[in-house]
């Protein structure tokens, strides 16, 4: 005769409660989280949404809010990002590609850089801003408060980061490719800059436009480096004074006057409108680099 | 391919001159890599012989002012008290961290331990927006929307006005909690999934494995990632200086005003003091003090995750 | 001084080894190995797994020295050059003794530029003369006429077989002396390790081939010379070194061995 078994939940009204709770209070900090970027975004878009117009993309900043603009710290943002990102990206990425497959793993000095270049990802961006300001402004460098000097101070806090992820996007590269190379009669610097490298660049580039993006959203360093003044007109050159869209949005923030607080949301959100598309652009990079490699 | 049944000798197998070229273009990337490499190795020298040597000889000229109370350096007389700058930044951090924590482990738990793939699909992007909002912006949110509309509003201790540590506390809390939970979510992850299935084996509810098993054998991760975003709140500028004032007040109430050290830094950066004046000095003094705290935070986050991941490895 | 039983006469061989070893660091994986390789003839290392067959074929070619720790102890002479003479360049050495793997590793490229990648590294040639170098390499490699229709689509699509004779028409792109292949066949099904046997005897003609096999038959089908190999554990340390046991001709090899542990092997006893 069968016994009957019963498979029912034993686990005591207590335990199940704590479980409960413990659920709901994940599911809550997730919630929180993106109820936060919900909370900002909205708070701005109240403030400022009315105020989005092309025309804020085509005038400069200005005291006058009816005709006041983004358009010189938008693009003083992009000569400056921009210089930084050319200097950055090849130096980062030969960086990574000497640490990854051509130095000695393992010896002293590859650790210490290696040591080295972690220590930087995580120094402050403002300190950044001071060796700036002591060297490249005013000190034996001293090209003063122009484009060329803040690309300068970016390129500095945009080198670790894209170090780090160059090198990750090395590493991916399946080893049998160098390999195989090799046994063909290759160079090992053939290998690498025509199978290992072509192999890496998706990765490369989609951690690049993080980095980028980061540097566009950074104010800290380039306070110290004159950005903040009020420039209404576009850079020229590397040698030409400018300003930045996170600098403008805080100098109309500090502007105790309403108008100034509803241009500075404005800013806002097309900063983040910016960054948004740039990300959007990094993650299809992802997915396209993915599914290349999985032909 | 009829071969030659008596082949020359070592010479056959020295360089070819098509190989001697390849050769020499390999020689060429090899000195442009490892210029590339020196620069990483400049950038660290540079900031340590711009901000030592000023720093070092500004502590001299000041030398024990700065354990006064009151910081004062643009001010005539100056006063060097850095004691207000610390509990400042202290005060801002801990309210950073007591916001961030909570949420950040528990995003991160939620993404290791609970979340389906297509959840963490939908969450980790979330985490990244997060991430990727600018300072300034967050400063924005704190100024315009955390003080007015609430902490001068419901505070209980004391006056609060338009700025506010807590309030700067709160948006840095913001800040931080992306690192924790990526951070975080990566030692979690990476603990052994037959750990887990050890537990669960022995009717362990979800919960019971996460927490008590999981969360455990991570700890070392957590600790980093606690770690790292502590680093991170406490060298973060532009949200402190647009949120919680430029006064340093010296005060136990977070509804205060106060000023932290990177604050001060920004906000003196912004006057144009005079070059090799004193006050000009101050501010590589405190950024030295800067660089060298969240350095040895760094360091010994960084360790830790390292060494955690060889013992996964 | 060898305890190697057979001794071949090989005339003109194209390696000669003597008393070669190879160390990864302290630890050492074969040892005390001579033994002469003939041309124009595939020659077999057969042996239990760790027996250091897959380490010495890699001495042949330099393949090894991308370890870190490697050293060979020794002489490697090809024909009558010394391989690891201070002078000798692994990247000539790699081209005229070319390498095939185990896993198939084609490129993540178009078939056509598999094919081609080591002619372009090795020199400029015209696309005319390319076409044709790809053509007959891949003709040579019994891959042609499967793919001629589609040069220009992904290595990655092709089956495991066709991959592992494209890698073949790879290295015979740059024309060279030896092939070596480290188990080529035993990542892939038995009909195309069947065809790449079929293959390597008509590559024989033209090439020197030196395959190493754990499957004793594939030895027996193909080669004309085998030489085995087993470990030796070294009871105080626990590690495992390789040694050669019999050198012959792969009749005498597996039909009337002089070593005991040959016929073991090869008689399914011990392995």
């Amino acid at each position: 005769m069968a016994q009957s078994i019963s498979l029912k939940s034993r686990i005591s009204p207590r335990r199940l409660f704590v479980d409960g709770s413990f659920r709901f209070f994940l599911y809550l900090s997730v919630f929180i989280s993106l109820g936060m970027i919900y909370w900002i975004v909205s708070s701005l878009w109240n403030d400022a949404g009315w105020l989005l117009s092309w025309d804020l993309i085509t005038k400069y900043p200005s005291y006058d809010i009816d005709n006041a603009g983004f358009q010189s710290p938008l693009v003083g943002s992009i000569w400056v990002v921009g210089t930084a990102t050319l200097v950055a990206l090849p130096t980062g990425l030969f960086t990574a590609l000497y640490l990854e497959q051509f130095a000695g793993k393992g010896n002293k000095v590859t650790r210490l850089i290696e040591l080295n270049i972690q220590n930087l990802a995580g120094v402050p961006a403002v300190v950044f801003g001071l060796i700036g300001l002591a060297f490249v402004v005013r000190g034996f460098i001293a090209w003063g408060f122009t484009v060329g000097s803040a690309a300068a101070v970016i390129a500095m806090l945009m080198l670790p980061v894209i170090i780090i992820v160059s090198r990750e996007a090395i590493r991916a590269v399946p080893p049998s490719y160098k390999e195989g190379a090799l046994a063909l009669g290759a160079t090992p610097w053939q290998a690498v800059w025509r199978l290992v490298l072509p192999s890496a660049i998706p990765g490369t580039a989609t951690g690049s436009i993080l980095a980028v993006s980061r540097a566009i959203g950074e104010s800290a360093p380039l306070l110290l480096l004159g950005a903040l003044s009020f420039v209404t007109f576009n850079p020229t050159g590397l040698d030409s004074p400018f300003t930045i869209m996170p600098l403008t949005i805080f100098k109309y923030a500090s502007d105790s006057r309403e108008e100034f607080q509803v241009l500075a949301s404005a800013g806002s959100l097309i900063l983040m409108a910016v960054l948004f598309v740039l990300n959007l652009i990094a993650i299809l990079l992802r997915d396209f680099a993915t599914r290349k490699r999985n032909v | 391919m009829e071969k030659a049944t008596v082949v020359p000798k070592t010479v056959e197998l020295s360089p070819s001159p098509h190989l001697r070229r390849r050769l020499r273009n390999q020689l060429i990337a090899r000195i442009i890599m490892i210029i590339a490499t020196t620069v990483s190795i400049i950038v660290t020298v540079g900031i340590v012989a711009s901000l030592f040597p000023i720093a070092i000889r500004t502590l001299v000229a000041v030398g024990g002012q700065l354990f006064g109370t009151t910081w004062a350096p643009l001010f005539s007389p100056p006063q060097y008290g850095i004691l207000p700058l610390f509990t400042g930044t202290l005060m801002i951090v801990s309210i950073a961290m007591l916001v961030a924590v909570p949420v950040g482990l528990a995003a991160a738990i939620f993404l290791s331990d609970y979340a389906s793939f297509n959840m963490r699909r939908i969450v980790k992007p979330i985490l990244e927006v997060l991430a990727g909002i600018p300072t300034v912006v967050l400063g924005l949110f704190g100024l315009y929307v955390i003080n007015p509309d609430f902490v001068e509003k419901y505070w209980p201790i004391g006056e609060p006005l338009a700025y506010t540590a807590v309030g700067a506390g709160f948006v840095t809390g913001i800040l931080i909690v992306p690192i924790i939970a990526s951070v975080a979510d990566d030692a979690l992850s990476a603990v052994p999934r037959a750990m887990r299935e050890a537990a669960y084996a022995l009717g362990a509810t979800r919960r019971e494995v996460a927490v008590k098993v999981v969360f455990n054998a991570g700890l070392s991760g957590v600790v980093a990632a606690l770690i790292l975003a502590f680093a991170r709140a406490f060298g973060e500028t532009t949200i402190a200086l647009m949120v919680s004032g430029s006064y340093p007040m010296l005060s136990a109430n977070p509804g205060d005003p106060m000023m932290t050290l990177s604050a001060f830094i920004g906000f003196a950066g912004i006057g144009d003091a005079e070059v090799g004046s004193q006050a000009y000095n101050t501010i590589f003094l405190i950024g030295a003090m800067l660089f060298l705290v969240t350095l040895i935070f760094n360091i010994l986050g960084n360790k830790i995750i390292s060494r955690y991941r060889e013992a996964y490895e | 001084m060898s305890t190697v039983a057979g001794k071949p006469e090989i005339l003109d061989p194209v390696f000669t080894l003597k008393n070669v070893s190879v160390s990864y660091g302290k630890y050492v994986a074969v040892t005390d190995v001579n033994l002469e390789i003939p041309s124009h003839d595939i020659t077999a290392f057969i042996g239990p797994s760790g027996c250091g067959k897959s380490t010495l074929i890699r001495t042949l070619n330099r393949t090894n020295d991308l370890i870190p720790g490697a050293s060979v102890a020794g002489t490697v002479l090809y024909h009558d050059a010394d391989l690891y003479d201070s002078k000798a360049s692994p990247v000539e050495i790699r081209r005229r003794i070319g390498m095939v793997f185990q896993k198939p590793n084609p490129f993540p490229k178009s078939i056509y530029e598999n094919v081609a990648f080591g002619p372009k590294v090795n020199g400029r040639p015209k696309k005319s003369e390319l076409d044709a170098i790809v053509e007959n390499s891949l003709r040579g490699a019994a891959l042609w006429d499967e793919v001629k229709d589609r040069l220009g689509s992904s290595a990655l699509g092709l089956s495991g077989g066709q991959q592992q004779r494209l890698c073949i028409a790879r290295s015979l792109a740059v024309e060279p002396d030896v092939i070596l292949m480290d188990e080529p066949c035993s990542a892939l099904d038995p009909i195309a390790t069947l065809r790449i046997e079929e293959l390597m005897m008509e590559l024989k003609k033209n090439y020197t081939i030196v395959i190493v096999t754990h499957n004793m038959q594939q030895a027996a089908r193909v080669s004309s010379y085998t030489a085995f190999f087993v470990t030796d554990v070294n009871p105080l340390s626990d590690l495992r070194t390789g040694k050669l046991i019999e050198y012959d001709a792969t009749t005498k090899i597996f039909n009337n061995p002089s070593d005991p542990r040959t016929e073991d092997y090869v008689t399914g006893k011990m392995g």
